[in-house]
């Protein structure tokens, strides 16, 4: 109301006497949503968070966008004959197991050998299981820089096997890779299905005409994780050291120098088999998401889950947030949707936006779950490793609804899973241009639903749309209240009157910066330390530092009396810096802005100075100081990190909390996550300059 | 008129006999088919078919041709071709296990698509015009996009890399070109008897393309006569190269497949074609076990030759030829009728296995990097287990590689990125450079191109050259239709300039245009992999965005242009002073609106003008709940039925 007043006063004053002349209709929209901007920023933060209830009801129906890709417009051509060569390789190497205990590569040359018999080029590769380092420099930066061969042992080493198969009449260019993980060592039953599955479809793949791309099957080492030896090979493949390497030097296996390629990797497919599902028929999980909330094209999705619901008779499903299942708000939700779908398709048979409440569940679990593990920035299997070399690739876990020792049906698994691999590889054989009709900003909420970009942007722009709004409003209010106590009201409005708050913005974010970077200098520090010791030290040295930063005179947010900072403006800055940082991590990851959104949005609209609220002693004011001071205690990373683990369903522990909360952050930024930038460079500082506002002396 | 007719065509005839007996004596055209069939140690079965065209030197022929195919001596004629060659191209040449040292492999193994080089005897200025007009004409000819090579960005002029040292040779590869039958067929109709009789009947379409390799091959080159006033010669080798898979029906898998004509090409040979001066079919078998090396000379040991317990031949060989680690059994066709028609068989009995002769090193090509910006090409020689490797060079043994290598503009290659490593160790370019050559792109202009030679020691393991590059941004138009596909680099030669590939036979040869030429010495080369290069493309399916974001931006412009040249401001002030006192109904009704949201009275406003203007409101809104009600009940009538 006040900075409606002062704006028609400026009016009224820059006019000089002539008649009101009014200002364009947008400038009297934008003073309009800035004057009444409590109302605004409540009316939209509250539509963003309904917006995102809603996205399950919003969801489309997937269809194939792709002309080219004709899934399963043709017949399998697989026959019981490659089913039983997969069983047979299966057999062998059980019986292989039992006699040979454990060492060396003999398992490896038993495919290898396989292979070759299939007309296949087969070749073994030696990889280090190195671990990533951190190195804050790497962020961001191609998948090259990292490849850094250390000291290299020769006791602990990796060992693929690959197989090419050439397509016959094809000219070279593009080839599409087959991935199995298999633990050579210890490997169990359910592993060696997935090498049955796909070694019936090599057998299959020799023999067939019609293939334009040439076919490389990698059975990737995965005694040290399913990531490593996809990304050893992928990194081999792409970006080859010709220097003299040590690893050649301990030699078992004559692995030198016989690296084939097979041009472009047009689409890769991981399989996995693991543990028996829990009903009788066999469960496909897809797994897609890559680092940094990438995903392949929507389109390899599609197929496979077209394939597999209608030509195979799989059960397909994609991951979900199993707490929400059965959590009692959600269905209250759910209901109310459904009630209100019910009431317009009454009013309207055309408008059928309601579904069914436990379908809304279903889809709010999946969507949480895919939101989550995009803004995690994680990849959700070795698939992550291709979409480094933008490569479309997608994990499908099979959970066989049998038990392993069952001959007739691994035989009808095998016709099965190679029937899908089949369908899926003839599509993207199909495709002469690569994977790009279809959506990559997707977010999934069952195997044939998905929400695009177009409307899942609209949530978050509604949530962030009050900030600005606010910031502005504030931004009048504190000049205002700087103009009463100067006297000097023409100079001051003038003036740069959020210089200072900046300065002090920035200083805070500046810190940020360098609490981001801490954990690598904790990293050199000799000597093994847990966990919970590094995290110890690195909140100190963080501590530190903000006492440090308040010290210093001018960027310190407690030092503003000298300055005559008003906290109005410091929040409008904070609120300005917040927004610019939602922004721009919307564009790098979405889900991670979604959730920071959620976060820091109300956090920042809060907060306010304690002080004249604890002193006006009235329940409004109390009420929203309370609020704030809720929202500033979940704003803090370690407390949200505990209550997501809560939500989650996994166990929360008292003090190991900074440990855990440590090798997550390790894991972050192992995984070159941008969400982890966004905790250090945006969520923390706003969360500190809310805490500043909070307790601001005013 | 029919006796006219009869009469001209009687005159016609007697003055072609009386021409053919007038140069009878000199040398006459010259037509001859040959068919090598070569089973390959992969199970599968080569077949060359080999058709040799003569048109000796004269100029008393003067554009008449009894055998030659006219649209080829005109082509010569017209663009001064001294010499030149097509290839189309499917299917990838299996150095391995097909071979790499052998004439057939090294002549026949041709990089995907279309390849097409040519010489010409014109000044210097006048070469690019003559291949620009000769790659029309061959696009005409043939059927194919050839004449996409007429862009400058897409052919080169190779200096010395290429083999044949000329300032006037052009080079361009197509490597996306599609061969099908369309490519055949008027390759075919060069041939005298076409695909109708003789050795090319068997050219089966489904059969020939159903197989694993598919190479049609058209070189000519023109024979100088060294005479004064005679015309050049010209010399039409047509090749098309097949490496087919025979039926297997045996379920051992360690046996070769045995294979007939009839069961390859679903034909068989029922004659020879008449104007061929020879007409025969070879039967090459490699690697065959030493004790039948010894004595060929009688009878008894020639029959042992050709039904032996290693294998059996359906038909007795006309004449054997003995080479250092081969068999040629030669058949003539001449004999064959309809009746008896020549339908060649082989027949293995015991497993056997050989190798087949491979080149000094094997050469492969792959890219580096990923992301849209830059990456770099990298060729890898290997080496492989060639026989004959030794070629010593001031008391040291060498290797003489010679690469060469055209990029596309849009493979911007940086050329002193260039790394060579040897056994894994980085050279620097003075230790294995012999000579290098490079001719740099020019944006949208011209190609680049590189020639190289290397020397490498003999006991070379494996050997590394990698070149940087950056990837370009083509203009909007200058995509291709499939654009998301990727850009393709063409196939890279590396020839062996002291390594000759040569068929060494001890008998007498007689006069058989195919086995002189496997006679020849001629480098042995071989062409790397297709590389596809994904470059950034941009969106093309948003038309609608575009229009959208231009209609805005000329609207804006529009708009504020308008406003700057047709409004005055001081006119519309005073407008507004004289019309202050009555304001429109609307006008007035929105600042009362606002007024009302704001929750204060309007300053100006007279009490009459507020009651007026309640009234207004009133009616205002009774209006729109009027509206949205027949609305709702439009709505609900019309969709209820």
């Amino acid at each position: 109301m006040a900075a409606d007043n002062r704006y028609e006063e400026e009016e009224v004053r820059t006019d000089d006497g002539s008649p009101i002349t009014k200002p364009r209709p947008i400038v009297r929209l934008g003073i309009f949503l800035v004057a009444h901007s409590p109302v605004f920023s409540v009316v939209f933060s509250a539509a963003g968070v309904l917006a995102l209830l809603l996205l399950p009801l919003l969801a489309k129906n997937t269809y194939i966008s792709e002309n080219a890709l004709m899934p399963g417009s043709a017949r399998s051509m697989l026959s019981n004959r490659d089913a039983s060569d997969g069983s047979k390789l299966v057999k062998d190497i059980k019986n292989f197991r039992l006699n040979h205990e454990g060492q060396g590569v003999e398992v490896q040359r038993l495919i290898g050998k396989y292979m070759s018999e299939m007309v296949a080029e087969v070749y073994y590769q030696k990889f280090q299981p190195e671990g990533n380092q951190f190195h804050p420099l790497h962020f961001f930066s191609g998948p090259a820089s990292y490849t850094l061969l250390r000291n290299v042992s020769c006791a602990s080493y990796g060992v693929n096997v690959v197989g090419i198969i050439r397509a016959p009449r094809g000219d070279g260019k593009e080839s599409i890779v087959l991935v199995t993980p298999y633990d050579f060592i210890n490997g169990g039953d359910y592993e060696d299905l997935s090498l049955g599955v796909v070694s019936s479809l090599f057998s299959l793949l020799s023999r067939v005409t019609w293939l334009s791309k040439d076919i490389i099957w990698l059975v990737a080492d995965s005694r040290y994780g399913d990531y490593r030896p996809v990304a050893a090979w992928l990194a081999e493949y792409h970006t080859p050291s010709f220097k003299v390497s040590d690893q050649l030097k301990c030699d078992e296996l004559n692995t030198a120098d016989n690296f084939r390629r097979a041009g472009t990797v047009a689409a890769a497919l991981v399989l996995k088999v693991d543990g028996r599902s829990e009903r009788f028929e066999d469960i496909l999980s897809i797994y897609a998401d890559a680092s940094n909330g990438q995903m392949p094209n929507l389109d390899l999705i599609n197929v496979v889950n077209y394939l597999a619901v209608h030509r195979q008779g799989f059960h397909v499903k994609v991951e979900k947030v199993v707490s929400l299942l059965s959590s009692s708000w959600l269905k209250i939700v759910g209901e109310i949707f459904e009630a209100v779908g019910k009431v317009a398709h009454t009013l309207n048979p055309d408008w059928k936006f309601g579904i069914p409440a436990a379908e809304y569940i279903e889809g709010s679990a999946t969507l949480a779950s895919s939101l989550y593990s995009q803004a995690f920035g994680i990849p959700t299997g070795p698939h992550g490793a291709f979409r480094d070399y933008q490569v479309d690739a997608i994990t499908l876990k099979i959970s066989p609804g049998f038990p392993p020792d069952s001959k007739a049906r691994q035989h009808d698994f095998f016709l099965r899973g190679s029937q899908l691999l089949e369908g899926t590889i003839r599509s993207v054989n199909n495709l002469l241009e690569k994977f790009h009709q279809s959506f990559f900003l997707y977010l999934l909420t069952s195997p044939s639903k998905f929400i695009s970009v177009g409307v899942y942007m609209i949530a978050f722009a509604l949530l962030v749309a009050s900030l600005p709004m606010v910031a502005a409003s504030l931004y009048v209010d504190g000049c205002k209240a700087l103009t009463k106590s100067t006297h000097n009201s023409a100079e001051n409005f003038k003036s740069w009157k959020w210089l200072d708050a900046a300065k002090q913005v920035f200083a805070l974010h500046l810190l940020g910066f360098i609490v981001t970077l801490l954990p690598y200098f904790i990293c050199q520090v000799p000597g093994q330390h847990s966990p919970r010791n590094r995290s110890i030290m690195w909140g100190t040295t963080s501590s530190l530092l903000l006492v440090t930063f308040v010290t210093i005179p001018g960027c310190s947010p407690f030092s503003s009396r000298l300055h005559g900072t008003n906290w109005a403006i410091l929040k409008s800055v904070t609120i300005s810096a917040a927004f610019i940082g939602l922004c721009l991590m919307s564009i790098i990851n979405f889900a991670t802005a979604e959730i920071g959104a959620l976060l820091l949005v109300p956090t920042c609209l809060l907060a306010q100075p304690i002080k004249p609220a604890l002193r006006s002693r009235r329940v409004k004011s109390l009420l929203g100081a309370f609020c704030s001071m809720v929202l500033v205690t979940i704003g803090f990373p370690v407390i949200f990190f505990a209550i997501t683990k809560g939500l989650v369903g996994e166990g929360l522990v008292g003090l190991s909390l900074g440990g855990e909360f440590w090798t997550w952050l390790e894991s972050l930024w192992a995984w070159k996550s941008a969400t982890y930038l966004y905790i250090g460079m945006v969520h923390l500082p706003c969360w500190l300059l809310c805490v500043c506002i909070l307790f601001h002396p005013s | 008129m029919a006796r006219l007719v009869r009469s001209w065509i009687l005159l016609l005839i007697l003055q072609s006999f009386l021409v053919s007996i007038a140069f009878g004596s000199k040398e006459v055209e010259e037509f001859s088919e040959a068919l090598l069939l070569k089973p390959l140690p992969d199970r599968k079965v080569l077949a060359h078919f080999h058709f040799e065209n003569r048109a000796p030197p004269s100029n008393s022929h003067g554009r008449h041709h009894h055998l030659f195919p006219k649209a080829i001596s005109q082509l010569v004629q017209k663009f001064r071709v001294k010499e030149m060659e097509l290839s189309f191209t499917q299917g990838r040449w299996n150095h391995e296990h097909w071979g790499g040292f052998d004439p057939l492999s090294s002549m026949n193994a041709k990089p995907v698509g279309v390849e097409l080089w040519a010489v010409f005897d014109v000044p210097l200025s006048q070469v690019d015009t003559s291949w620009k007009n000769l790659t029309h004409a061959l696009s005409g000819l043939f059927c194919a996009s050839i004449n996409f090579l007429e862009s400058s960005t897409s052919y080169a002029a190779p200096t010395w890399g290429f083999g044949t040292n000329s300032d006037k040779l052009r080079y361009g590869s197509l490597p996306r070109e599609a061969v099908c039958t369309e490519n055949l067929t008027p390759w075919l109709k060069l041939l005298p008897c076409r695909d109708k009789d003789g050795i090319s009947a068997l050219m089966n379409r489904p059969s020939v393309y159903r197989g694993f390799y598919h190479s049609q091959r058209l070189h000519l080159s023109t024979v100088e006569s060294g005479q004064e006033g005679l015309g050049s010669g010209i010399v039409l080798e047509q090749t098309l190269t097949v490496v087919l898979q025979p039926d297997t029906t045996s379920v051992e898998r360690n046996t070769q497949p045995s294979w007939s004509l009839n069961s390859l090409f679903g034909r068989k040979v029922v004659g020879r074609c008449v104007l061929a001066k020879s007409s025969n079919v070879y039967l090459q078998l490699e690697g065959l076990s030493g004790h039948e090396l010894k004595n060929v000379d009688s009878e008894i040991e020639a029959h042992k030759l050709w039904k032996n317990a290693d294998f059996e031949l359906s038909l007795k060989p006309d004449r054997v030829l003995r080479e250092i680690s081969s068999f040629l059994f030669i058949f003539d066709i001449e004999k064959s009728s309809d009746s008896e028609p020549f339908d060649l068989g082989l027949t293995w009995k015991r497993p056997s296995k050989w190798l087949c002769q491979l080149a000094p090193l094997h050469a492969s090509r792959f890219l580096m990097g990923s992301g849209n910006e830059r990456g770099a090409i990298a060729i890898l020689l290997k080496e492989t287990e060639s026989q004959e490797k030794l070629n010593l060079t001031n008391g040291r043994c060498t290797i003489k590689v010679n690469i060469f290598q055209i990029f596309p503009w849009y493979v911007k290659v940086y050329y002193h990125t260039l790394q060579i490593f040897v056994d894994q160790q980085k050279k620097t370019d003075s230790e294995v450079l012999k000579k290098i050559n490079v001719s740099p792109s020019t944006d949208k202009v011209s190609s680049g191109m590189m020639e190289m030679m290397l020397e490498l020691p003999c006991e070379v393991k494996s050997a590394a050259i990698s070149i940087e590059y950056d990837k370009g941004f083509l203009h909007i138009d200058e995509y291709p239709p499939d654009a998301n596909q990727g850009f393709d680099i063409p196939s890279a030669l590396i020839s062996f300039p002291d390594h000759h590939a040569s068929l060494d036979f001890k008998e007498e040869l007689g006069n058989s245009p195919l086995l002189s030429k496997f006679k020849e010495k001629s480098s042995v080369r071989s062409y790397t992999e297709v590389l596809l290069v994904p470059l950034t493309t941009p969106d093309f399916s948003m038309p609608y965005n575009v229009i959208t974001i231009t209609c805005t931006i000329f609207a804006l412009y529009f708009g504020s242009l308008l406003n700057v040249i047709r409004r005055r401001i001081g006119e519309e002030e005073r407008f507004l002073k004289s019309q202050g006192k009555k304001k429109g109904g609307l006008k007035q009704l929105l600042s009362r609106f606002i007024a009302k949201i704001r929750g204060r009275p309007i300053e100006e406003s007279s009490s009459s003008s507020e009651l007026q203007s309640s009234v207004l409101s009133s009616k205002l809104i009774f209006k729109i709940i009027l509206v949205a009600g027949a609305a709702a009940a439009w709505q609900y009538f019309s969709t209820d039925k």
